[in-house]
């Protein structure tokens, strides 16, 4: 057996935490992730099982859904038509693709994503001048469960609003995982500094 | 120059890539017996109009979907946008 010491996106052995006044920025690494695409003509076979799978029902355009199953607490967000991913606990859902590709069969393909995503949660007062610094996305307008792809600091990602003004998500491709937390960090010291 | 995307409503041109003609939509049926002519034409053969010009853009930066954008070559107004998906069903083509 292989002895492999797992790390953070960030290359730590726990998640990394930078406080500012005003904002917090959290490496978050307890999110399991999987993207499912329901094939055609198999679409309300997949959003049936899901609903039954997550708690919620499958969201629209720009939009996530929050559930829970048994205790346990789900998401999805759209990323593109009949496309969503699944975000799930990653104790409970360490094999999240393969469990989500046995309950839906044929009636979607499922890709396995947690690795390849590093996630910084933003919380604070000043989340929002953080942000409109970063990307071209229009944040202080951006709804509870609003989502976007967008490119941070020329680095392409995902950025879900939690709470409006307040609480935002950013999830970005794990190889790039320090230069999008150098672009937050460096950012959050010349807005708070 | 901005993109009204019909899912995602107006999206900066910097978050797409420009890919040419949406004639490239109608590849030609390779089993045919006038493939080789056909994909001459497909490869080679394009109007260059100036006025509308329907061509296909990636939004790269968003759900990666391919859109069919009518331009106007000489203003860039943009008059309209569609899913490729849907063009593409619409001319008979499965998916």
């Amino acid at each position: 057996m292989h002895d492999l010491i797992p790390l953070s996106p960030l290359g730590g052995a726990a998640p990394q935490v930078d406080m500012f006044d005003g904002l917090q920025i959290r490496e978050v690494t307890d999110r399991a992730l999987a993207s499912v695409a329901a094939r055609l003509g198999h679409e309300a076979v997949c959003q049936g099982t899901l609903r039954a799978l997550i708690g919620a029902d499958l969201p629209g355009p720009g939009q996530s859904v929050e559930g829970s199953v048994q205790g346990l607490s789900y998401a999805a967000f759209w990323t593109a038509p009949e496309t969503w991913m699944i975000d799930a606990d990653h104790g409970a859902h360490e094999l999240l693709a393969q469990d989500l590709a046995q309950a839906l069969g044929a009636s979607a393909s499922v890709t396995e994503q947690t690795d390849g995503w590093c996630r910084f949660d933003l919380e604070g007062a000043r989340v929002c001048d953080l942000l409109e610094r970063l990307c071209a996305v229009d944040v202080r307008m951006m709804g509870q469960g609003g989502v976007t792809r967008t490119a941070l600091h020329h680095i392409g990602g995902y950025l879900w609003c939690q709470a409006p003004g307040r609480r935002f998500v950013v999830l970005g491709s794990r190889s790039s995982a320090r230069s999008l937390h150098h672009a937050l960090v460096e950012t959050a010291r010349s807005i708070t500094g | 120059m901005i993109i009204h995307h019909p899912l995602l409503g107006p999206r900066d041109a910097q978050e797409f890539v420009y890919l040419g003609d949406a004639s490239l939509i109608d590849r030609p049926d390779w089993q045919a017996e006038d493939a080789a002519g056909a994909f001459h034409d497909y490869l080679y053969l394009r109007d260059n109009p100036a006025g509308l010009h329907r061509e296909l853009w990636f939004h790269e930066q968003g759900d990666r979907s391919w859109l069919v954008v009518t331009r106007d070559t000489t203003t860039h107004e943009i008059t309209s946008v569609e899913l490729a998906r849907d063009v593409a069903r619409a001319r008979g083509r499965s998916r």
